[in-house]
């Protein structure tokens, strides 16, 4: 048994950005809802059904990546009395403890979807001495069983009780909001939230709590989504990919926003030479080959790494600096848009009476840019954040097959397509291990795309006019 | 006109020269060419004569600004500087890392690239204006929401999947087409078909619904109200009008990327095997091959801002109250 006080932490240089992130975007949630009028357009965003399911799953993919990113070594089993205590190579994370079940049991090579069996015939002695040539039962999956016929019956069974422990959950916990709702009414403590779409949303959770219950009760008996190559569990690769999906879109953007936000607001208002360079220095980088400017990066990163091996004491960290690095070169590419988005903006905000006003009563230029353009202009710093996102997602996927995404050592959505390759022209085709990483994809992306579109129409002003 | 493109034409050279300085920082001065050795050679073969070898094949063993040793015509043209960036403005693109001419490697792969990035791009044009339109004709009912719930869901599917998927049913299941390959001349056609197709169908959801915007918003137009109370049909409305006037900003925001077509998508090209820029590009950038992939950003460069000139001149073609200035 593992003793819980003699654990390391890791900290990883992802990891703590990540916790600062949602550190900020609660208080500049928690600052947008001190004003009326965004906090009427957050409203219309939640009101709507659809933007308050997909807000739903993405928080629960960012709540996966933030369990995900406490990183932490395990001590080793000590040999001798001596006191200082060896570290495993290997850094878990808090997620890792929770769904444990679905790790550690290495097949030896492929097998389907809550197969009992293995995918490749291999030779056997059996007991009386003879040689067959067959299908090896897989040494983690159903071994519960007592006779493989029951193999169909049992997941079903455990399915339905996977789903009543999932409405019996939901259940409790819509009841105990009830209950709340109740007694708000009887001492009135603020308004109530009539405006939310509660059926919605007590529908998404059922279906979040259930499909965690399911993935946790059988994840341990079967291999749900069938295992790869070298024998693992598919289901636990795809998730561990979601901490990496969620990063690239949220540290890509915000890496380098502040820099799109300083410049496009300087061109914006002092205008003359100021935005001369400005669109220069833009015009500049967006003018190559987004695709390539990021393959030249990433290769010049790993040259960097190969040279550099001091640095890097763990496989772990080595794998981090290069997904920082791609976040960075990423949000490189893409913050030129925003830049020039809120460039013209500005130049429009800025002839605004009150801020001529503001200049001419000789309010100093940073006052006026704080209080009078940048409450102005934050509409668009958040369409394009969350807008971005997906795009992210998606981007990660392609570079990963290309070969300057992420780490190879590291689990993501895009490093399980990229072995697909080589899976999808065997026969038959190995087809689980790539579409469990397209439909956690899928769902992310979905979910962000549907969420982004009611922000969009709820906080642009074009798109209020013409509705 | 012809002094505002040439006027253009010099703006465009201090960009150039930004991104030039920029790829000679990333690929000279943040990694020396003694790193690039290192990587290139491996570890086998690594001793410092090997390195000093490498660099002296493919010319990097020069200084990087000033060559000192050299008299006064040499001091600056006898560098990598000179060499591998000042020469790019003339189109020399010099030798790979491996030894071959890459503008001879551009003429020839540029034909394939073109052969399926320019009916991937007119196709597309066509099939998601049609779509738009028809799903315009059906504006408000249910069918208009399914649509774009349809085009949302096609967006957040990964461009990989359609590749797969299709090669998976069209090649495999189906054996309708060769699943990757290319032949050069007449029957090219075979291999063509299904990096269209996929291209095609990948770009449709976001295609149909930007275009959609685009039409509903020439829809809600005062002149097109008009029309219709003059009791134009509601089909006339829609082909004489809205169409015509709604493909004027269709069209101009898709030529900046025509130059671009020259260079291939790294994507389809790889996947189907298609011997084109993209493939190429991608094949350097698997090996390492640091000359090539400089050209390539160069050379998308000069692509791209040959297309925002282009869009420029596109909207005083289409739209004769921009004055060019």
């Amino acid at each position: 048994m593992t003793d819980w006080m003699m654990i390391k932490p890791v900290v990883l240089w992802s990891d703590s950005l990540i916790f600062l992130l949602a550190l900020l975007l609660i208080l500049f949630f928690v600052h947008m809802a001190r004003n009326p009028v965004a906090r009427m357009r957050w409203r219309t965003v939640f009101a709507s059904p659809t933007g308050m399911g997909a807000f739903l799953v993405i928080l629960f993919y960012i709540l996966v990546a933030l369990l995900d990113s406490i990183h932490f070594r395990q001590p080793l089993e000590q040999s001798d009395a001596s006191s200082d205590v060896h570290y495993s190579q290997q850094v878990d994370s808090v997620l890792d403890l929770i769904i444990g079940d679905l790790r550690g049991k290495d097949e030896k090579t492929y097998s389907a979807p809550f197969a009992i069996y293995s995918f490749a015939k291999e030779t056997r002695t059996l007991d009386d001495g003879s040689i067959v040539r067959d299908f090896p039962r897989l040494e983690h999956a159903g071994v519960h069983l007592s006779d493989p016929a029951e193999h169909w019956h049992d997941i079903r069974n455990r399915t339905l009780e996977a789903l009543l422990i999932g409405l019996a959950i939901s259940a409790a916990l819509v009841l105990l909001h009830w209950q709340w709702r109740n007694r708000c009414d009887a001492v009135a403590c603020g308004p109530r939230k009539e405006y939310l779409p509660w059926k919605t949303i007590y529908g998404t959770l059922a279906f979040l709590v259930f499909a965690t219950v399911w993935v946790l009760k059988l994840g341990g008996l079967y291999h749900i989504l069938g295992t790869n190559m070298v024998g693992q569990d598919t289901l636990y690769q795809a998730i561990k990919g979601i901490r990496t999906g969620v990063l690239i879109g949220t540290l890509a953007t915000i890496l380098t926003m502040p820099l799109a936000i300083v410049l496009g607001i300087c061109a914006g208002y002092f205008r003359g030479r100021v935005d001369d360079l400005v669109q220069y220095v833009y015009t500049t980088l967006s003018s190559i080959p987004g695709i390539l400017l990021i393959a030249a990066s990433i290769l010049l990163i790993d040259v960097y790494i190969e040279t550099h091996p001091e640095q890097f004491a763990l496989t772990v960290e080595r794998a981090d600096f290069r997904f920082l690095a791609l976040c960075f070169i990423l949000g490189m590419t893409s913050w030129t848009g925003l830049c020039r988005l809120l460039r013209a903006e500005t130049l429009k905000v800025s002839q605004l009476d009150y801020v001529q006003a503001a200049r001419a009563f000789g309010v100093p230029h940073w006052r006026i840019l704080a209080s009078h353009i940048l409450p102005n202009i934050t509409h668009l710093i958040l369409i394009s954040l969350v807008l971005d996102f997906s795009g992210f997602v998606l981007a990660e996927a392609i570079l990963s097959y290309i070969g300057v995404g992420v780490d190879p050592t590291m689990a993501s959505w895009g490093n399980m397509i990229n072995d697909a390759r080589a899976e999808l022209s065997r026969d038959p085709v190995i087809w689980w291990s790539v579409s469990a990483a397209f439909l956690l994809m899928f769902g992310l992306v979905l979910a962000a795309n549907l969420f982004s579109d009611r922000v969009r129409d709820a906080f642009d002003p074009r798109a209020a006019n013409k509705a | 006109m012809i002094s505002y493109i040439i006027r253009r034409l010099l703006y465009a050279v201090p960009i150039l020269i930004g991104v030039n300085l920029l790829t000679f920082a990333l690929f000279f001065m943040v990694n020396t060419p003694d790193q690039m050795a290192r990587v290139q050679l491996g570890d086998k073969h690594m001793d410092a004569k090997a390195i000093e070898a490498w660099k002296a094949e493919r010319g990097y063993d020069k200084p990087l600004f000033m060559n000192e040793r050299e008299d006064s015509e040499g001091l600056l043209t006898d560098t990598i500087f000179f060499d591998k960036s000042v020469r790019l403005f003339a189109l020399d693109f010099g030798k790979s890392d491996e030894g071959r001419a890459i503008i001879e490697d551009i003429q020839q792969r540029m034909w394939p690239s073109l052969a399926v990035a320019l009916p991937s791009f007119i196709l597309g044009i066509l099939v998601n204006i049609s779509l738009a339109l028809f799903v315009v004709m059906f504006r408000g009912s249910l069918f208009d929401t399914g649509a774009m719930v349809a085009c949302v869901a096609m967006m957040s599917i990964s461009g990989v999947f359609y590749v797969f998927a299709g090669q998976f049913f069209f090649a495999k299941m189906w054996h309708l087409v060769p699943v990757s390959g290319y032949v050069p001349g007449a029957d090219a056609w075979r291999f063509l078909i299904l990096p269209v197709v996929i291209g095609v169908i990948s770009g449709i959801g976001s295609g149909v619904r930007l275009y959609r915007t685009l039409f509903l918003e020439e829809a809600s137009k005062d002149y097109v109200r008009t029309a219709r109370a003059k009791g134009v049909s509601e089909l006339g409305v829609l082909f004489r009008h809205v169409l015509p006037n709604g493909m004027i900003p269709i069209l101009t925001s898709v030529v900046v990327v025509i130059p671009s077509l020259f260079m291939g998508s790294l994507l389809v090209e790889s996947f189907f095997g298609i011997p084109g820029l993209g493939s190429y590009t991608l094949d350097a950038i698997q090996a390492q091959d640091f000359a090539i992939v400089r050209c390539m950003v160069f050379l998308g460069s000069v692509l791209y801002i040959l297309g925002l000139l282009l869009t420029d001149i596109s909207y005083t073609l289409v739209d004769p109250r921009v004055r060019l200035s």
